[in-house]
């Protein structure tokens, strides 16, 4: 069978369980693709390609025997380098984490590892998680497959270029402001963001520990949907974790969107987003009309202070949270100091931390400080309180919301570094769901010159089955997921 | 707001960074740029609206007082720059001064 990188999970997983393909065949080929467009895109830090295939052939053992396994038994996956995985390398794409091997898997890698899926291997990111284009990171920007000269988006960058470039079939990121939902914006993939508490956060590498939440990437919603089966649910090791059932999220996609009520938030169609992005969206709103569902206005009138909210909040916890860097536990230590033990840290994370997480913790820490506490930090927690009640009254009137998620589309690598606020602007439509701790989901709604246009729909506490039930409807109708970057091809050099 | 240069300095020292003039004078610069922005902040009328830490209607969550397994040192210990009969090696933290 030709290509079959091309497929989706749900495809190739029908294709494993009439064993009219193999695991093995499925996984080669994905580890053949990232041969092929790796030495362009750089989607991975790490590739676990004999543990990939070790895993594979498990699941062809299987079943051979009879044994009866689930929809992601066999299917490669990539996994964003912020996520612990036992054994292999998890680096966050930071000089501080470069040989830090974990001793225990995150509970997302317990839950696929018990569900067969394969791990192809770790995907580069903005470091720490912190930015949206992934040049941040310390090793080397990730490209975008759609356009080699413009970023893929981040943080989760690395696993956005992957699904999009055919060399994994779904992907785990990161959302903390958008770095789940711009990143799939910008690579035309499908990208989730969790309700906060829905998916463990156990042994994801803390940035901002009230806003943090994993979630997939995928080139279907449906394909969505099944990767967050396996890894949303309670767990008592995160102890912001919902202890609600866990729905059948494909048993949601019911293809059916009449009668169902979508809002349009007037503070997210104002200017600034480039006319084409607005173009694909009033299209996409179109076409969710012609399905029947009733779309009308409101408003979210906090929303010009999500931006200065989330960056006095995320920067204090992340300042807090990468206190733990002190290069003794793990991770870099400074060779280039003698004195006391004070100033050996301060060398160490100040060897170990590249520009970008630095301003953060500078930033965060200054809020936090003495005299600045409550002017910055404790009014930014009430900011969020009045954000978290504009959705709430919006959700009184309407199942979910709309928007762009990304004001523009893929811009050129290097056009936004020297203006770190600029960049930070990248996530006006995603950073309110993160400070309210709802859903939120980018779906592939169109095209602005040749490159992806994402659409945000937003979903109140565990609305997931809805948005996704939208997003499937959507897509049946339309064909913009099924577009695949034409990836020109280039081996890698020599791994890292 | 403008942030001072010995701002930067008091910051960088509680952050445990030790940041080369070059960084800090960037960084003044930059952390000045990104503040006057989050200033817009100080608009919103917050008169009567408390604090959201954490968006989920939780309290404190108890976990049972039972032992579980936990990690044999080896393995905690191995990703230690450096290390010694079991424990983690550390500069002194009380000098002779």
């Amino acid at each position: 069978m030709a290509e079959l990188w091309r497929l989706t999970i749900s495809e190739a997983s029908e294709l494993l369980q009439r064993r009219e393909i193999s695991a093995v065949e499925l996984t080669r080929a994905h580890l053949d693709r990232i041969e092929q467009v790796e030495g362009n895109v750089r989607a991975f830090v790490t590739v676990t390609e004999a543990e990939a295939i070790r895993q594979a052939e498990q699941v062809d053992q299987l079943r051979s025997e009879g044994v009866e396994l689930g929809p992601l038994a066999g299917i490669p996956l990539a996994i964003k380098d912020v996520i612990s995985t036992k054994g292999v390398r998890t680096t966050c794409s930071s000089r501080i984490l470069e040989h830090y091997t974990p001793p225990y898997d995150a509970t997302v890698m317990k839950r696929l590892r018990e569900a067969r899926a394969i791990m192809l291997g770790k995907t580069n990111m903005d470091e720490f998680a912190m930015g949206s284009s992934t040049e941040n990171s310390a090793f080397f920007p990730t490209r975008n497959p759609w356009d080699l000269e413009r970023v893929p988006g981040g943080s989760s960058g690395g696993s956005a270029a992957a699904v999009a470039a055919g060399e994994a079939m779904g992907s785990l990121g990161s959302d903390t402001g958008g770095s789940v939902r711009q990143p799939g914006a910008l690579t035309n993939t499908v990208a989730l963001k969790p309700t906060y508490g829905r998916v463990s956060r156990f042994g994801l590498v803390a940035f901002a520990s009230s806003l943090d939440q994993i979630g997939p990437f995928a080139r279907s919603a449906r394909d969505a949907a099944l990767l967050m089966q396996a890894i949303a649910g309670y767990d008592p090791l995160d102890s912001t974790s919902i202890n609600a059932p866990v729905p059948n999220y494909t048993e949601a996609l019911t293809g059916d969107v009449k009668g169902l009520r979508i809002g349009v938030p007037s503070e997210y169609f104002v200017e600034g987003t480039e006319p084409g992005v607005r173009a694909a969206v009033e299209q996409a709103i179109e076409t969710l009309k012609s399905l029947g569902a009733e779309v009308g206005e409101c408003s979210l009138p906090h929303t010009r202070y999500g931006v200065a909210a989330y960056y006095i909040i995320a920067p204090a916890e992340c300042s807090a949270n990468l206190a733990r860097y002190d290069g003794v536990k793990y991770g870099f230590s400074s060779k280039h100091v003698s004195g006391s033990l004070i100033d050996y840290m301060s060398e160490t994370r100040a060897e170990g931390f590249g520009p970008e997480v630095k301003r953060r913790i500078m930033l965060g820490a200054y809020a936090l400080s003495s005299g600045y506490y409550d002017a910055y930090y404790l009014k930014a927690e009430k900011v969020r309180t009045l954000i978290k009640r504009d959705f709430d009254a919006a959700f009184d009137r309407f199942d979910a919301l709309i928007s762009p998620t990304s004001p523009s589309v893929a811009f050129k690598i290097g056009e936004k570094v020297a203006d770190p606020y600029a960049m930070y602007l990248n996530d006006v439509f995603t950073i309110p769901a993160n400070l309210a701790g709802i859903c939120g989901l980018s779906m592939p709604g169109g095209f602005s010159d040749g490159l992806p246009v994402g659409v945000q729909l937003l979903g109140p506490s565990l609305g997931e089955p809805m948005l996704l039930r939208i997003a499937d409807a959507f897509q049946q109708a339309t064909d913009h997921h099924k577009q695949m970057a034409a990836t020109p091809t280039k081996k890698k050099g020599r791994a890292r | 707001m403008s942030i001072d240069r010995e701002t930067v300095d008091h910051v960088a020292r509680l952050a445990r960074l030790a940041l080369s003039d070059e960084e800090r004078e960037r960084l003044r610069e930059q952390l000045s740029a990104i503040l006057e922005h989050i200033n817009v902040i100080a608009e919103a009328d917050t008169s009567d609206v408390a604090a959201s830490a954490n968006i989920l209607p939780m309290q404190n969550v108890m976990t049972g007082d039972r032992s579980r397994p936990s990690f044999a040192t080896e393995e905690l210990l191995a990703n230690a720059p450096a290390q010694e009969d079991g424990y983690f090696r550390v500069r002194a933290v009380m000098d002779e001064e």
